[in-house]
């Protein structure tokens, strides 16, 4: 490569980070001095963007049920419903099986098959944990004659909590792939990748109910004069 | 190609690696990914978000904050607990690497404002100009 040639002027808008040393070639893999990306870069980059595309999806719902909070045709309502004991405790599943996800992400890193599968394992029976109390939170509406057909306020909150709890769903069958074929294929290059698309998805769904917990809950049960 | 950058800017490296190919049965490269400041980013980010929970829950217990600011006061932290998981772990960072990433996650957000404020705001404006309903026809659309 010839750095005569490749010379840059430094990088005006900190789009990427150069080499201390002045006049060094640039070495950001996304201005094309070094090359195409690697392969892991890019698919990140391609799941990236499909998670972007569902958090739209997500903030759509979010927009009905905010729009659609108060229209609660005479029936509970989300200070009557919601118990926040439960939310706490789904929120400390959540996020501790995120935190155990980023945990297989490093043993994956170090190729280390039994502490990939253990922090697997922790990140599925959290992730199972959070689905049981929310599916019991539904059952429980829905006896109390709270279901997504009473009003247009618990259709927008079982539509948008409903469709996270469907991804987490979707996630524990990912994850349960995943670590079945990081037992039977060993940390193939393609598996890791597929892997790197999982931790993504993981992350991104407590992300989601990060929202979910400060809007839709703790939002939900506030006094109805401090409400906007 | 990655190896190399990886070596090369080492303080950016928050354990994100998952996908660095390397030959099967090839040992981990300990000097480059050392395990106790991987699993240290993931504790901090650990604490933070854990520390930002609690700050939510705890504010509608208390009378800490005003009380028709707590909807804002929420909002703060969430955006803020947001952060802290794009950044420790889907680890959405300045790295060169990354730069594709934060400029569709800067999109994603304009459209995801776009669709909750416009709507929002929209609606709000519609219900404002809607004609007061009667009593009795509202219970005739009741199913």
């Amino acid at each position: 490569m010839s750095t005569e040639v490749m010379r840059a002027p430094t990088d005006p808008y900190h789009l990427g980070h150069r080499s201390a040393a002045a006049g060094a070639p640039p070495q950001a893999t996304g201005h094309a001095a070094g090359g195409p990306a690697p392969k892991r870069i890019v698919v990140g980059y391609g799941f990236w963007i499909f998670l972007l595309s569902d958090v739209i999806i997500f903030a759509s719902l979010f927009a009905t049920y905010s729009v659609l909070f108060k229209a609660t045709a005479g029936g509970p309502t989300a200070q009557q419903l919601y118990d926040l004991d439960n939310t706490a405790l789904e929120t400390a599943f959540l996020l501790t099986s995120t935190f155990t996800c980023g945990l297989a992400s490093i043993a994956v890193g170090h190729r280390n098959q039994k502490w990939t599968q253990i922090a697997l394992l922790c990140t599925g029976v959290l992730g199972a944990a959070f689905i049981t109390l929310e599916v019991r939170e539904f059952v429980s509406f829905i006896a109390r004659g709270a279901g997504p057909s009473r009003s247009a306020f618990l259709s927008s909150f079982f539509t948008l909590v409903g469709c996270h709890g469907a991804h987490v769903t979707a996630g524990l069958l990912w994850l349960g792939t995943m670590m079945a074929q990081f037992y039977a294929k060993g940390f193939r290059t393609d598996i890791r990748h597929r892997f790197l698309c999982f931790t993504l998805f993981w992350h991104a769904l407590d992300i989601i109910w990060v929202a979910i917990f400060s809007l839709v809950y703790l939002v939900g049960t506030l006094p109805a004069e401090f409400l906007p | 190609m990655s190896d190399e950058s990886q070596r090369r800017f080492p303080e950016y490296d928050a354990g994100s690696y998952v996908g660095v190919d390397r030959p099967a049965g090839a040992a981990a490269d300990v000097e480059a990914h050392p395990l106790r400041r991987e699993v240290g980013g993931y504790v901090m980010g650990f604490a933070l978000a854990i520390v930002l929970t609690i700050a939510s829950f705890w504010v509608t217990r208390t009378n800490f904050i005003y009380g028709p600011a707590l909807a804002v006061a929420l909002l703060v932290l969430a955006v803020a607990q947001m952060g802290v998981h794009l950044v420790f772990f889907l680890h959405i960072t300045t790295d060169p690497d990354n730069t594709n990433n934060v400029l569709a996650l800067a999109f994603g957000v304009l459209i995801v404002c776009l669709v909750v404020f416009g709507s929002i705001w929209v609606m709000i404006h519609m219900n404002q100009n809607m004609m007061p309903m009667p009593m009795d026809k509202m219970l005739q659309m009741q199913p």
